[in-house]
């Protein structure tokens, strides 16, 4: 049996109907960002947008980090605000294969269509998870979401690069054993704007917040510096998220007052969206001479003075437009 | 099968001396920790159990079938429940429709529970219900049914499964999150040993483990710690002492096809709970510390090509059951792993029980392994095995922590994936599978027919109990329920009170997840 | 690019044991796998598939309601708009049944008692069949 090449719509269509709720559209977007889609890139990155909220989450396994979505989603959707999710897992370092499971804590929410919900893959990312997510929280706000919940497992980089792509950072820790002493030294002190600790109904909660108050109070922040509230919270308890959603909206008070320069921000996006779109088109236009893979392998000319032959054979073939 | 380990890991060596024994803990049978059995007779003046499979349909064709069962001279029945049943959910929901009637009888109101037990009378038989998530409401149902005929609570005989924890993490018919469900579980069993003291509350299944790809040891070690942890619920209530309820607890396994394995893992099983009821709970009562088991020989370790062989598969498991110490058997037709049995296969398989008991001689003497070098030591690796395991579990904070966290289901998707590998790999062999294959097509599998005639009589059956029941009475037990759930009280007489006035099992289930909310699953991966 | 896959289990039957089995097989085998347990909604399945716009979906079902439920998530699949998402189906399911279930439209059928092997492989060539039907399929400008 054999299905009938599926016809696409125009890629503004697309934008156009995204924005206009169809899950099917947003989810063909932002698959489009993974794979680093050049032309996606480029439109979405010349496009006015709103300020949505964008919190990372970001804690070790176990935490509770899900959960915490779950109910902010649930805290959000009750103040009538879209939400849009994206979860990421790590990927195997061995087959690059991942279960992206943490969708699982949010199922309640998946006949709401104010709520979209997707699993990233840490490593699949092409341009870099950061980078990616950057671009993708962008999608999302183009489409129209108020509130972007990005949830990322405490290892490595990831959880700061989503310092740097959201406007607020959960850092969350559990008080069992040592964990929460190993999430500051692991150096998250530096770009949490918010501390939670999270399960505060289990045993050494307050051991973990003495701690975490001690290890604040050793820096000196800048006079007008916001200062990381340290929250108890029990995700999965009814109103065990009420004090993070304050703190929550007090950082986004703060911000408000303190604006990051959103000029220089739109002008970055611009920049590499143009830097992807050329390094795109410039791999796609350039084919590679077979007498200059001859002359490498007869080590007749220089590797490197190859390479600048074929960037400006590269440059001459096809003229660089947007 | 590997050369040097069990299928569970536990290293066997070529030859057993004398001192690969400790023999100061071989004990006699019927003696704590029964290590050789739970009877100083064993099976000389009473055999196993013989147990029969038994089938699905509507309340009307299963009441048909109880009452030829008992006029064959049975005694017991056996009652499996549709999945809606099972889940909490009612006939007429559009959400399950294609699932009513489809693995048994589907029960709504106490007017089904009415026609299933229609004619026969409840104090001179004994039920056993294939039941966890909705055990409670079923019992109340049977309870209700017996006073209707004018059965006293005290003769009614039988058992619920009743035990939820395997369904988290094994064969998934939860509704209310962990601790709420013990709850429930713990005032079952309170009930049953106050007012049904010949009625089982609980039987509390390793099967299902082991169905999902535990191994022996995890079977062993997961039932074990999910015995403690109901112990530890009605024990920490202060309302009755281990001795007034242990002795109702009996547990449930498989036999799969590691001989010498599986009798070790019996023995270690009885020695571990004797020690745990004795040690931990203080229990006075020999009786209380006893493991009676029963066991299905079959399932996972029966395979679809050359289908024929597993009538030796269960031949050889059920063997080891009887030389384990099994208290009841059933025994898995050859054609269970793709089609519903036939009468032949049924037959068959209760043969097999029969030639073993009669013909072989393993039941004239007890405990006839006892202090052989290789089973008692087995018997030792074993129980180490499982209580590490146990220890393990401890330190994941318990049972719930550790199936609220996903730890017990992934430790079981680990093994099964191992396992499944190492078939793959030819390292485990299985005759007909991976060695000895003829690269026959397995025999087809045979559906369960859905007769849509009997959903619609059940779902106008419901539509007519509604309309003809007392909808302020409906309301206003539901409402006493879900006041009582608030609190600690025991919440049996309140569902009684709903049965009897006709709420289906629906509304009573979602009166309780209103107050104690839905059981959420966790990451597994 | 590895390519994504939803594993869900409609209905009511909660033996998940094949279809975690086939989660981490295809994990393994590079795939990026979503998994979101057992019971779920057969509408359900087909908003998660889009909205993680995976690119195969495959059902586990071994209550012997496959036919009913593969129907309705296929349904709920073409109003979801991912009508062109392909469709794999595993569990208890007889011979006589892969004729009617590829009529609903589902691309192959795993037995129980399929290998992994096969069943990873018979996923590749699911995928490359319909990656052929829809090349060259992107946005028009």
């Amino acid at each position: 049996m054999s299905t009938p090449t599926v016809a696409r719509p125009s890629l503004d269509d697309e934008l156009h109907a995204a924005t206009q709720g169809n899950v099917r559209s947003i989810g063909r977007l932002v698959s489009a960002v993974e794979n680093a889609d050049a032309t996606v890139l480029a439109a979405i990155a010349t496009r006015k947008v709103g300020a949505p909220l964008v919190v990372g989450l970001t804690g070790p396994p176990g935490v509770g980090k899900s959960t915490a979505t779950d109910g902010l989603i649930a805290h959000y959707r009750a103040a009538g605000r879209t939400v849009a999710v994206l979860a990421i897992d790590p990927t195997s370092p061995l087959t690059g294969g991942a279960i992206l499971g943490d969708r699982i804590r949010m199922l309640r929410h998946v006949k709401d269509p104010g709520v979209y919900i997707r699993s990233f893959a840490a490593r699949r990312q092409l341009g870099g998870l950061a980078e990616t997510t950057e671009t993708a929280i962008r999608l999302l706000a183009v489409i129209g979401f108020d509130i972007i919940l990005v949830e990322t497992v405490g290892i490595g980089q990831s959880e700061v690069d989503i310092a740097r792509v959201a406007s607020t950072t959960v850092v969350l820790v559990s008080p069992r054993g040592g964990d929460g002493m190993q999430a500051v030294k692991a150096g998250v002190l530096e770009i949490a704007d918010i501390f939670v600790v999270n399960k505060a109904e289990l045993p050494g909660a307050e051991e973990t917040v003495r701690d975490l108050t001690e290890a604040l109070a050793h820096r000196r922040p800048a006079p007008d510096s916001w200062r990381p509230p340290i929250v108890r919270a029990s995700a999965a308890t009814p109103g065990g998220l009420d004090d993070l959603a304050i703190a929550l909206e007090q950082h986004r008070e703060w911000l408000e007052h303190h604006p990051v320069q959103p000029g220089q921000v739109r002008a970055e996006l611009v920049r590499r969206a143009l830097k992807d779109a050329a390094v795109d088109r410039f791999r796609r236009a350039l084919a590679v001479p077979d007498d200059a893979v001859a002359r490498v392998l007869e080590g007749v000319t220089p590797v490197d003075a190859v390479i600048d032959e074929l960037v400006l054979l590269g440059r001459s073939s096809r003229p660089i437009t947007l | 099968m590997n050369d040097v380990t069990t299928d569970a890991g536990l290293p066997v060596r070529p030859v057993y001396e004398a001192d690969a024994v400790d023999a100061s803990r071989i004990g006699l049978p019927g003696e704590s920790p029964f290590t050789r059995g739970n009877f100083k007779d064993g099976y000389r003046h009473k055999l196993w159990t013989f147990r029969q499979y038994s089938g699905f349909g509507t309340a009307e064709e299963s009441n048909e079938r109880y009452r030829y069962l008992l006029s064959q001279g049975g005694t017991g029945l056996s009652v499996a429940l549709d999945l809606p049943s099972q889940c909490g959910y009612d006939s007429d929901d559009s959400d399950v429709e294609e699932e009513v009637g489809k693995v048994g009888v589907a029960i709504d109101t106490l007017a089904d529970a009415e026609i299933l037990f229609d004619g026969i009378p409840l104090d001179s038989i004994s039920t056993s219900f294939t039941i966890n998530g909705t055990a409670a409401i079923i019992l109340a149902m049977y309870v209700a049914v017996g006073e209707k005929q004018g059965v006293p609570r005290e003769k009614l005989r039988g058992t619920i499964q009743n035990d939820i924890l395997k369904e988290y993490t094994s064969r998934g018919t939860w509704i209310w999150p962990p601790v709420p469900s013990l709850r429930l579980i713990a005032d079952t069993i309170e009930f049953c040993a106050a007012e049904v003291p010949r009625f089982n509350a609980i039987s509390v299944a390793g099967a299902h483990f082991r169905d999902s790809g535990a191994n022996a040891a995890q079977e062993m070690a997961l039932t074990l710690q999910d015995g403690i942890t109901y112990c530890d619920e009605v024990v920490s209530r202060g309302r009755m002492t281990i001795d007034q309820f242990a002795p109702q607890i009996s547990f449930f396994f498989y036999t799969h096809g590691d001989f010498f394995e599986e009798i070790a893992k019996y023995r270690a099983g009885r020695r571990r709970w004797a020690e745990i009821v004795t040690d931990r709970f203080g229990a006075k009562n020999p009786k209380s510390a006893m493991f009676r088991f029963g066991v299905v020989c079959g399932g996972a370790s029966l395979y679809a090509p050359q289908a024929q062989n597993n009538r030796v598969r269960v031949a050889y498991e059920a063997m080891a059951s009887v030389l384990g110490g099994v208290q009841s058997m059933f025994t898995a037709a050859w054609d269970e792993p793709f089609a519903l049995p036939t009468e032949e296969s049924t037959t068959f398989a209760l043969r097999t029980q029969q030639i073993l008991a009669y013909e072989t001689g393993v039941a004239r003497t007890v405990d006839p392994l006892g202090g052989s070098y290789f089973v008692e030591s087995l018997t030792d690796d074993m129980e180490d095995r499982v209580k590490a395991i146990m220890a393990d579990l401890e330190a994941q904070g318990g049972m719930v922590k550790a199936i609220e966290s996903g730890y017990v289901q992934r430790l079981i998707a680990e093994e099964a994936y191992r396992s499944q590998l190492a078939l793959e790999a030819g390292e485990r062999l299985v005759v007909g599978v991976n060695k000895f294959a003829d690269g026959q097509p397995p025999p087809d599998a045979i559906g369960y027919e859905l007769d849509a005639e009997n959903r619609k009589r059940q779902m106008d059956r419901l539509a007519d109990v509604k309309k003809r029941r007392d909808d302020g009475q409906v309301s206003e037990t539901l409402n006493a329920l879900g006041r009582a759930a608030r609190g600690t009280d025991n919440l049996m007489s309140y569902l009684i009170n709903c049965v009897n006035a006709y709420c289906t099992v629906a509304e009573m289930v979602d009166v309780l997840k209103s107050e104690w909310g839905e059981f959420e699953q966790p990451r597994v991966f | 690019m590895a390519a994504r896959i939803l594993v869900a289990k409609p209905g009511l039957d909660g033996h998940d044991r094949g279809a975690k089995l086939v989660a981490v097989a295809l994990r393994d085998a590079g795939f990026e796998v979503i998994y979101t347990g057992i019971r779920q909604l057969p509408v359900d399945i087909a908003t998660i598939a889009v909205q993680e716009n995976v690119d195969m979906v495959g059902l586990s079902i071994l209550s012997g309601a496959h036919m009913a439920l593969v129907r309705k998530t296929i349904i709920a699949l073409e109003e979801a708009g991912g009508g062109d998402i392909p469709v794999v189906v595993g569990g208890t399911i007889p011979s006589f049944d892969v004729e009617p279930l590829q009529e609903l439209g589902v691309r192959a059928t795993f037995p129980t008692g399929s290998s992994l092997t096969d069943l990873v492989a018979g996923v590749h060539k699911v995928l490359d069949q319909h990656a052929a039907e829809t090349e060259g399929t992107s946005w028009t400008s």
